[in-house]
């Protein structure tokens, strides 16, 4: 078990921020993010989209500006623990005790939940009786490619994932690839190659057709797919995958028995604390009069919910507030030289 | 004469008000004026509109503010813009008449528009 003076769930800059001001007043924390990188949405939807509106920063994209966060929280040794999402939270006298869902386990007296829109999850398949079949022959992301050798693997999607693995599996596999549309997402390389690739009778490409239902008992026999116009085919397959991008969902957040809103989580103005003492929200997924949904506001946030930290994990120490410009302290934390 | 001192009469002078109709997976339909200027999504957030999600805020970053247009609209809507059929691919259920709603800028075009609401976003 991880003992520790705050866990901040969510790896955005936001939570980086939040954390970077925890280990200036001398706290320590961890970091979950259910993402297998640091950045939250500045780096999963617009990593190259320039953002004007950061204090002191004139222009910057995503990805600078995570970069930038990580490069401030450089002075201090923080922990982060990626592809981890928070499952369960429950109270332990003082503590709170925070599970993840490959079992690890924190005990902290503060919770600063930074998670944005929620964890980015893959999209799934509409068809409902997908369910039986998801991990088993039907799967949102690769871990083992040998299980589909000498199979037929129907891939569904337009963008980078869906086509790299078409051109990757049809090496050692029978593949269908179906897009709901002719023009795909994906780098322009990557398609010109799926187009030699059926053009060549290697990759099955079947264009606007989306999948209608999905067929077998204890085995995926076949699927139907349906075009724009009604037609429906049937194709005999082993695996099927699904690339359809990420979306965000609250996931398990939702139900710690905080006071939940539209998919954000009120909390008070001056520790940014939900309805559960010692349980903050902090940046896009906090909400309360006034809230506007801005990065600098999450830092904002950030900066007072770590100051409430304090008080719950130093209950025998009285807090004093100092700048960064003049004190000591802070300047050995960061590792620079004083005057 | 005494415009300005009509306080209604003077917001729509100021504002144009466009009529947009939002129909629920219910079949719930939701007519509401919509000041020109702001998209289909955002009246729909600002009138509580249920099953717009929007969660990146109207970034064309996600697709959760899908929604399906009536047909004889489509080809009075503006063109899609490169980037809005690539977000198309991951909406919940795509058809040839879904449209982001983030993407609509409501106009005096647009009055009596009829979008439908798809059952889920995610």
């Amino acid at each position: 078990m991880n003992k520790i003076d705050a866990l901040i769930i969510g790896a955005g800059p936001t939570g980086l921020f939040t954390a970077h001001q925890l280990k200036l007043i001398g706290l320590d924390c961890e970091i979950v993010d259910n993402l297998d990188k640091i950045g939250g949405q500045c780096i999963e939807l617009y990593p190259d989209k320039p953002i004007y509106d950061i204090p002191a920063i004139p222009e910057c994209t995503g990805e600078e500006l995570t970069n930038n966060l990580i490069n401030q929280l450089k002075p201090f040794n923080i922990k982060f623990h990626l592809s981890e999402r928070v499952d369960e939270v429950k109270k332990e006298k003082d503590n709170w005790i925070v599970k993840t869902n490959n079992d690890k386990i924190f005990s902290t007296p503060n919770v600063i939940i930074a998670g944005g829109v929620g964890s980015f999850e893959p999209r799934k398949f509409s068809v409902k009786e997908c369910e039986k079949f998801e991990n088993i022959s039907l799967f949102y992301s690769i871990t083992d490619k040998k299980i589909f050798k000498d199979k037929t693997v129907t891939i569904f999607g337009g963008g980078d994932s869906a086509l790299d693995w078409a051109v990757e599996l049809s090496k050692n596999s029978k593949v269908n690839l179906i897009h709901r549309r002719d023009d795909f997402r994906a780098a322009q390389a990557t398609v010109d190659k799926v187009r030699k690739l059926a053009k060549d009778e290697k990759i099955n490409l079947l264009t606007k057709y989306q999948m209608s239902s999905i067929k077998g008992e204890n085995k995926l026999e076949s699927i139907d797919i349906k075009s724009d116009d009604d037609e429906i085919k049937t194709i005999k397959t082993d695996y099927v995958l699904g690339f359809f991008g990420l979306i965000m969902q609250l996931g398990p957040i939702a139900n710690w028995g905080l006071n939940i809103n539209k998919k954000t989580i009120k909390v008070d103005t001056e520790k940014f604390e939900t309805n559960q003492k010692g349980i903050y929200a902090v940046g896009d997924i906090c909400t309360y009069p006034g809230k506007l949904k801005l990065i600098l506001s999450g830092f904002h946030e950030g900066a007072l919910a770590a100051r409430a930290c304090f008080k719950l994990a130093r209950p025998n120490e009285k807090y004093r507030f100092e700048f960064t410009t003049s004190s000591k302290t802070i300047k050995d934390r960061l590792g620079v030289k004083g005057d | 004469m005494f415009l300005h001192t009509c306080p209604i009469f003077f917001h729509d002078y100021i504002y144009p008000m466009t009529k947009i109709t939002y129909i629920t997976h219910e079949n719930k339909s939701h007519t509401v004026d919509v000041q020109n200027g702001l998209t289909v999504m955002e009246g729909a957030v600002q009138n509580d509109i249920p099953g717009i999600d929007a969660d990146c805020g109207g970034g064309m970053a996600c697709a959760t503010c899908h929604v399906y247009v009536k047909e004889d609209w489509l080809d009075k809507l503006p063109k899609k813009e490169d980037g809005e059929e690539d977000m198309l691919d991951m909406a919940f259920e795509p058809k040839t008449n879904s449209r982001l709603s983030c993407q609509l800028t409501v106009s005096d075009e647009l009055d009596g528009l009829i979008v439908n609401i798809p059952s889920k976003q995610t």
